[in-house]
């Protein structure tokens, strides 16, 4: 019997007030991938993000995560779970040990001195541990904001826009442990982001977005070979300016 | 690394403690935060006791209630400073925009709650001891002399506290920062109308009963009728406990009220300063 999906999405719609922000959207995410989920701004990324983790409850639909549906069964899971995201900042007075502390204690994590140690060494932080997190350059808080959002291990990670204002460098070098952790640990994640080359190389699936809706859902490799392009920039640009007549156009 | 599965109801003391240690990090971290806890209840207590020690050489029924406008400052500040000790801690979370941080982790709500109570009680302490030593010194008014009476008089001041705050908390967790300001001025809602300096009798007849529905309104009313008539009245405190009782179910259901309805409003993504 196949395992179930770390993640299932069935015709999950929000509407805040008159704006239907995610509209009847259904996808399953497989444990051990890595998904992207490509759109612009206002596509409807972060509202489907949010009511997976249970932030937000849909209007209508169901989200399963891990087996426990979401928000009424997220207690089940919340401890297997973790996230990464510009909307959410850590406390800025405290030093990065303490905020990794204070996460890792609401974690529940064991061993925390040396989960905290081999993230510090992994994440390259050990000069930054008793820097107020708040007095860090815009690509070590990322790497702080990484380093909380892999404090316990989670076996699902979702992460929004998680290299948005970095440096190409640094960028590359989050984007190189991302996919590290994710075959170490044969972890989940969940990447949104409108950042083409960084889905094209992280992930195996990339889910297009747009004004709520799913758009395109297919591998990197197919999505370009439909499109006729060479990249998923191209792709995206197709969609953004298209919708479904660029794909059957192509097609 | 070990992860456990847990129900929507398991309470876990290590949680709480995170909280806590997250607070306390926070306070240390910032010495205008720890003066500010004692600086305004220093600065009341101070004018309030010089108007006391005037009237005392100048009326006699205020000669024979020598204390009770002390009193009244150092109670008033039990709660009105567990309220916003209570907010304080709540609002830095939202100031700091790590809420979001907190709600998608395994922290229960009513463990936030919990966290944030025993802290309001650390941040009031930090704040009214050294300024009950100093209306000792200053104006020879001793509050523990209250002995028993002032830990009924705490125990009720510090319920009604949280009551209110956790009400407010849920208040700013639905509608953001915009709301911030009941933080600091719903408090003084109570204060005419809980009697901190006058008798219930002083009020209209029609607005008595509207006093008498506040369970800090018992504990003035009690602590005056200790020090002028000296005698403590254990009746005034159950009522008072009873009442906050119904005030802190109400609190607790208005936050997981307004909580619900920030989850279906996703105002928990976007709150922040």
């Amino acid at each position: 019997m196949p395992a179930s999906p770390a993640i299932d999405v069935e015709r999950l719609v929000k509407i805040y007030k008159n704006v239907r922000a995610v509209d009847a959207v259904s996808f399953s995410i497989a444990r051990g991938s890595i998904t992207g989920l490509l759109g612009g701004n206002g596509a409807g990324k972060t509202t489907t993000i949010a009511m997976i983790m249970g932030l937000t409850t849909p209007t209508s639909g169901r989200v399963t995560v891990l087996g426990a549906e979401m928000p009424r069964q997220r207690y089940r899971v919340l401890q297997r779970m973790n996230f990464e995201s510009p909307y959410v900042e850590m406390p800025m007075r405290l030093t990065v040990r303490q905020n990794l502390t204070v996460f890792g204690m609401l974690y529940g994590v064991a061993d925390l001195a040396d989960r905290i140690a081999e993230l510090v060494g992994a994440l390259d932080l050990t000069d930054l541990l008793d820097r107020p997190t708040g007095k860090l350059s815009a690509g070590q808080k990322t790497r702080v904001s990484l380093a909380k959002s892999l404090i316990n291990a989670p076996d699902l990670l979702l992460l929004d826009e998680p290299t948005a204002s970095l440096d190409p460098d640094t960028a590359d070098w989050v984007r190189g442990h991302l996919d590290r952790y994710r075959r170490d640990r044969h972890a989940t994640v969940l990447l949104a982001s409108h950042n083409m080359a960084e889905v094209e190389r992280l992930c195996e699936r990339v889910i297009i977005m747009k004004r709520g809706r799913i758009e395109d859902d297919d591998t990197p490799a197919r999505l370009l070979a439909r499109y006729g392009r060479r990249t998923l920039e191209e792709v995206f640009l197709d969609v953004a300016r298209g919708g479904g007549e660029a794909r059957e156009a192509a097609q | 690394m070990t992860t456990r599965i847990e129900s929507a109801f398991a309470f876990s003391p290590r949680r709480v403690a995170a909280m806590m240690l997250r607070y306390w990090y926070l306070l240390r971290s910032s010495w205008p935060r720890l003066v500010e806890l004692v600086y305004w209840p220093m600065v009341q207590m101070i004018t309030w006791g010089f108007l006391q020690f005037y009237v005392v050489q100048n009326a006699g029924f205020f000669a024979r209630a020598a204390g009770t406008l002390i009193g009244a400052v150092l109670l008033w500040d039990i709660l009105f400073r567990g309220q916003l000790g209570f907010s304080i801690s709540f609002l830095e979370e939202m100031w700091s925009r790590n809420i979001g941080n907190l709600m998608m982790s395994p922290l229960r709500p009513f463990e936030f709650i919990i966290a944030l109570m025993v802290m309001s009680m650390v941040r009031l302490l930090i704040g009214v001891i050294p300024v009950t030593l100093l209306a000792f010194l200053f104006f020879g008014f001793n509050l523990y002399g209250l002995g028993l009476a002032l830990v009924a008089f705490f125990i009720n001041l510090m319920l009604t506290s949280w009551a209110v705050g956790i009400f407010v908390s849920g208040l700013v967790l639905r509608n953001g920062l915009g709301a911030e300001n009941f933080a600091w001025s719903i408090m003084f809602l109570f204060m005419p109308l809980t009697c901190v300096y006058y008798p219930v009798t002083t009020l209209p007849v029609w607005l008595q009963p509207l006093a008498w529905l506040l369970p800090p309104t018992y504990v003035f009313e009690g602590m005056r009728a200790l020090l002028i008539e000296h005698t403590f009245h254990p009746n005034l405190m159950i009522d008072a406990l009873g009442l906050n009782v119904l005030f802190f179910a109400g609190g607790s259901f208005g936050f997981l009220k307004l909580l619900q309805s920030a989850r279906r409003h996703g105002s928990l993504m976007q709150t922040g300063e």
